[in-house]
């Protein structure tokens, strides 16, 4: 297990380094950079001003192993929209995403996994429909639609929970199910096929005929070898929560990641656009690695694959 | 009933099992009837699809949802089976009849060591220990051949050879010293040398530890010498049950004898000689079946086999369900050659 766990280390270090050289290279590849920070109104002579003071003048490799070595202090440079390091924007931001992404998930999986195993065992009944009808109706809804829906029915008519803000736990709780509701339907699907193929298994036969209780049957013998795609499926499902959750927090007006994406995006503020891609890319291979390692303890033959 | 039979461990009388089918209904097991005494081994004996396996499950009340069971009379050491709540029968199954299923390569949970798997069932049935389960585990695995058996209580399935695997599915039977072990084809997956050792295994085991066990098989030749009767199964039937010496001395069923000659022998039969085969298949068993279920195969057939046969007693515990059982067969109706 312990060299399995540095091997999977060592691959999510590449894959980060990797990552950054190709966001790096995207980024400067998308059009001379000196030019779209300037303006359209800039003459010539305030672009190449720009180019000198930015120190994009000078070979990419460098810009590039110059920032490589910043970030690797978690010295993301200065944004050249908001008076202040992007580190200290990142730190700032952070707590939100993390918080909505968390409670988020959580809902997702504390929802998904027991229906789905409901609705493997009650199969062709009408909790089964039922819970495939939440599925569908998750996956048409779009999740902004949702996140409307859900401030007009409670913050606005029922006066609830706050529509917008992030001072306290209530301004988590509408967009965490707004966010969260998305997640489930592909976890539940999973976990009900996954349940309904385990469960005609021999292995699971093997159980029964030693008489077991049916509980022990279902959550010892059959769950925890279903569960296997749902984790790593979990582990993308919040990635996106904490990288791509942009409409959720823009209808929430959540000032978490996503939104600080988005605006460096449309402001040309580009040290943030490279470090919070950076710190979005590392969060998915974080949870892709944790995942990893959580499948390894559930499922002994991938340890000594 | 009489006195005898309560003897008897299990006694079965006309058990159905029927599966809803999308072209019907199917059924798989068509009204059988059989005994199993206390400590004797009975071979089941039948090609696939004959019902065998059907009977297995619906022993151990673990056949498919959809299935419906039907008997006169299942029971086992005088427990009536067709009306014990499911909570009831599993109180039952790996504690005093357990199972050993025929793919050991995945009748074992891969996510789960060795040790886990053989101790739940004893814990579970006899409320023991968790190192009471272990010394136990280590002391079955021993008897059944496995060495460095305390360090493989740690291992998993998947570190383990089918050969060994089944070895442990043997050990997890007998861990709550069953009354009954039903072993459907636990051979058939292995190498033909590992067969000979785990079938001398479990013929000791079952005579060390006086437990019955009903042993299925599609193999005629090897593996049903080993047990102390026979029961032929064919369509869904028991065609033919006998004392194994019986059986094979006089089988009274044309199946049965088609069976045996199937089966070539060292010394009788020449070398680069065809071998024998039955010719065309087993009828479907979806819909009524009329008659003689084997009478399109039957080398003997007559206008009589239109009709159901009933189950003939022989002397000597020897039953056949087939018109001729006890009879010579007229002789066949011969073209005249002159006239």
């Amino acid at each position: 297990m312990g060299t399995f766990i540095v091997r999977r280390i060592l691959v999510a270090m590449s894959v980060a380094l990797t990552i950054s050289i190709v966001s790096f290279m995207l980024l400067h590849l998308s059009g001379d950079l000196a030019t779209s920070i300037a303006g359209p109104e800039a003459t010539a002579e305030q672009v190449e001003q720009i180019r000198v003071d930015y120190g994009l003048d000078r070979p990419i490799v460098n810009q590039y192993l110059d920032w490589l070595s910043g970030a690797l202090t978690f010295d993301f440079g200065r944004s050249y929209y908001y008076q202040s390091t992007v580190i200290d924007l990142i730190v700032d931001r952070m707590p939100i995403t993390l918080t909505l992404g968390g409670l988020a998930l959580a809902l997702a999986v504390g929802i998904s996994i027991p229906l789905g195993v409901l609705a493997a065992l009650k199969r062709d009944t009408w909790i089964d429909r039922l819970a495939l009808l939440f599925a569908v109706v998750g996956q048409a809804m779009p999740s902004f639609w949702f996140g409307l829906t859900l401030i007009v029915v409670f913050a606005v008519t029922l006066q609830w929970l706050p529509a917008a803000g992030s001072d306290g736990w209530q301004h988590f709780v509408l967009p965490a199910i707004a966010l969260g509701y998305y997640a489930t339907p592909a976890m539940m699907r999973l976990t009900r096929t996954g349940m309904l193929e385990v469960l005609e298994s021999d292995y699971i036969r093997t159980a029964r005929a030693k008489g077991l209780r049916t509980g022990s049957v279902i959550f010892k013998h059959a769950l925890r070898n279903a569960i296997i795609p749902v984790v790593a499926l979990a582990a993308v499902e919040l990635g996106f929560m904490l990288g791509g959750s942009v409409v959720i927090e823009s209808v929430f007006s959540l000032n978490g990641l996503g939104q600080l994406a988005w605006d460096a995006i449309s402001r040309n503020d580009y040290p943030v656009v490279q470090a919070v891609v950076l710190i979005i890319a590392l969060f998915y291979i974080v949870l892709t690695l944790l995942a990893d390692v959580a499948n390894a303890a559930l499922d002994p033959r991938i340890r000594t694959r | 009933m009489s006195r005898l039979e309560v003897n008897n461990l299990l006694e079965v009388k006309n058990l159905r099992v029927d599966l809803p089918v999308e072209a019907g209904t199917l059924h798989a097991v068509r009204g059988i009837d059989f005994h199993v005494e206390r400590g004797e081994m009975l071979c089941l004996v039948g090609e696939s699809g004959c019902g065998k396996s059907m009977t297995s499950l619906a022993l151990m009340g673990l056949l498919p949802r959809k299935s419906r069971l039907s008997a006169d009379h299942l029971q086992f050491d005088g427990i009536d089976l067709t009306t014990l709540s499911e909570r009831r029968r599993s109180d039952l199954r790996g504690a005093r009849m357990a199972m050993i299923f025929q793919e050991p390569m995945t009748a074992l949970n891969p996510a789960y060591t060795l040790g886990n798997q053989l101790c739940e069932g004893l814990i579970r049935h006899r409320g023991v220990s968790r190192q009471e389960a272990r010394e136990r585990a280590i002391y079955l695995l021993e008897r059944v051949g496995i060495s460095a058996a305390k360090d493989r209580l740690n291992q998993y399935p998947h570190q383990l050879s089918g050969g060994l695997r089944q070895r442990v599915m043997i050990a997890m039977a007998l861990m709550c010293e069953p009354d009954l072990i039903i072993a459907d084809e636990p051979t058939t997956a292995l190498d033909v040398t590992i067969q000979a050792q785990i079938l001398r295994l479990l013929r000791e085991l079952q005579q060390e530890f006086g437990t019955a066990v009903i042993f299925i098989t599609h193999d005629l030749g090897v593996v049903a010498r080993i047990a102390d009767r026979v029961a032929v199964m064919y369509a869904g039937e028991v065609i033919e049950s006998a004392p194994t010496p019986a059986l094979y001395a006089n089988p009274a069923h044309p199946y049965t004898r088609g069976l045996l000659s199937c089966i070539p022998a060292p010394g009788k039969t020449p070398p680069g000689s065809r071998l024998q085969a039955i010719p065309g298949v087993v009828p479907s068993l979806v819909g009524h079946v009329e008659g003689c279920a084997f009478r399109n195969r039957c080398p003997q057939a007559q206008p009589t086999c239109e009709q159901t046969p009933p189950l003939m007693s022989l002397p000597g515990d020897h039953r056949a369900r087939c018109h001729y059982a006890d009879r010579p067969v007229p002789v066949p109706l011969q073209p005249e050659m002159s006239s």
